[in-house]
């Protein structure tokens, strides 16, 4: 039956659970456009048929396949806007470099919309007010409290703190520290928040 | 830190009025408009204006606090309201981002179509982005799938395809300024519609379509 196959790519992101990016099925893109480049071509010589050669019993079928063609369209289209909608998550939940594993996932055109958009979103972002703009990225929660507990990622050296102490941030250190102190560095990969 | 802020209000008639604001009021107003558009099923009215004061706000406060004595107790508490603060900005920023992305036909058609002295939706920031999104989301489809289909088919009307915000959902508010004679559509053939008033201080669930008006006033702030 026409449509099967696209069809089977909005099944594939359906069953995907919220945030999952199965990889880019380019396959059965490809197949869904050979389908319908072959229903146009017999709709195309079908409506010579009917106009020259009076065979207006064609109609219907010519109706028909225009609607299997305008189907196979939503059915691509909603694929690939779903898979959009999907990666523009990505932005928000892993920032702006993605994990491999995800990576491979997307097509190369789907990477370039990527880029696009992150590129887009850190102009507004900047554009703000303030040196640097605001980073609506961060500050997903609303804050529950003023201390919280680190672990050191990688080896930092000497950290003061408020009162003049200074702590030593040494790989696989944990401390319990002021989140404001420590924002800064857990946005560049140092420190890590230990959620208990 | 009672330092009193300009709030500048453009007024419809191309005047404009300087509102001074103490930050607490500046708070509240952003704590408003951050909850009207949580609510509220369609993009509200940009306000650049709370944004920019904000910010500011939160600049000053940051400039008062590397200033205070190390320890002293009240650099944590202005620590945390600052946090508080700045989560409340970002979630209204991020509220708004999201709508614009979800509805970006209808809100990039909506602006065109724009009087000259009607209030924007977009920010002039908001709507770069926006173009931006559309653009990026056109080419994208044009060239993965769009342009290898047959001819008759290669263009897609984003303002079809794309849903618009419902504004039939319903909302919940709370009546600031009194209301009188609001007209209630009818939603099935068999009701009529009907004028209700609106006493100050009640509260509603009501069609956002009825009182969206109010919203954009300030006579009700959703809840």
């Amino acid at each position: 039956m026409f449509c099967e196959k696209a069809l089977e790519l909005v099944r594939e992101l359906h069953r995907a659970s919220e945030g999952q990016l199965p990889a880019f099925n380019e396959d059965g893109l490809r197949q869904v456009l050979e389908e319908m480049k072959a229903l146009y071509e017999q709709n195309q010589s079908d409506v010579n048929e009917a106009k020259s050669g009076g065979r207006s019993d064609l109609i219907p079928t010519i109706k028909f396949r225009h609607c299997s063609l305008l189907r196979n369209r939503r059915c691509a289209v909603a694929y690939l806007y779903d898979r959009l909608l999907r990666i523009r998550a990505l932005r928000w939940e892993y920032g702006s470099v993605l994990p491999n594993a995800l990576r491979f996932h997307m097509s190369a055109e789907e990477m370039e919309w990527f880029n696009h958009y992150k590129k887009s979103l850190a102009i507004y972002m900047r554009s703000l007010g303030g040196d640097e703009g605001l980073d609506i990225t961060q500050d997903m929660k609303p804050p529950k409290s003023l201390y919280i507990e680190v672990r050191c990622l990688k080896d930092y050296g000497e950290f003061e703190v408020d009162d003049g102490t200074s702590v030593l941030l040494k790989k696989n250190s944990q401390h319990f520290l002021p989140r404001w102190k420590c924002e800064q560095l857990i946005r560049q990969g140092i420190l890590e928040h230990v959620l208990s | 830190m009672t330092e009193e802020l300009d709030l500048t209000a453009q007024d419809s008639d191309a005047g404009s009025e300087e509102v001074v604001l103490t930050p607490a009021e500046l708070i509240e107003k952003l704590e408003q408009a951050w909850m009207n558009e949580k609510f509220a099923p369609d993009l509200l009215e940009s306000k650049p204006e709370i944004i920019e004061c904000v910010m500011e706000q939160l600049d000053h406060m940051e400039e008062n606090l590397k200033r205070a004595k190390k320890g002293d107790l009240k650099v944590s508490i202005h620590r945390m309201e600052m946090e508080r603060i700045r989560y409340v900005l970002s979630s209204y920023l991020r509220c708004r981002l999201m709508k614009i992305e979800k509805f970006f036909p209808h809100i990039l058609e909506k602006e065109k179509t724009r009087h000259e002295g009607d209030p924007s939706s977009l920010s002039p920031e908001e709507f770069a982005f926006a173009k931006e999104y559309m653009t990026n989301t056109e080419t994208y489809l044009k060239n993965v799938a769009l342009k290898h289909m047959p001819p008759n088919l290669q263009k897609v009307d984003l303002l079809r395809s794309v849903p618009k915000p419902d504004l039939d959902s319903y909302v919940f508010l709370r009546v600031k300024e009194r209301q009188e004679n609001i007209l209630v559509e009818p939603e099935t053939d068999e009701q009529r519609d009907y004028v209700i008033d609106l006493e100050e201080g009640s509260q509603h669930l009501i069609r956002y379509k009825t009182i969206a008006p109010l919203v954009a006033s300030g006579a009700v702030q959703l809840i």
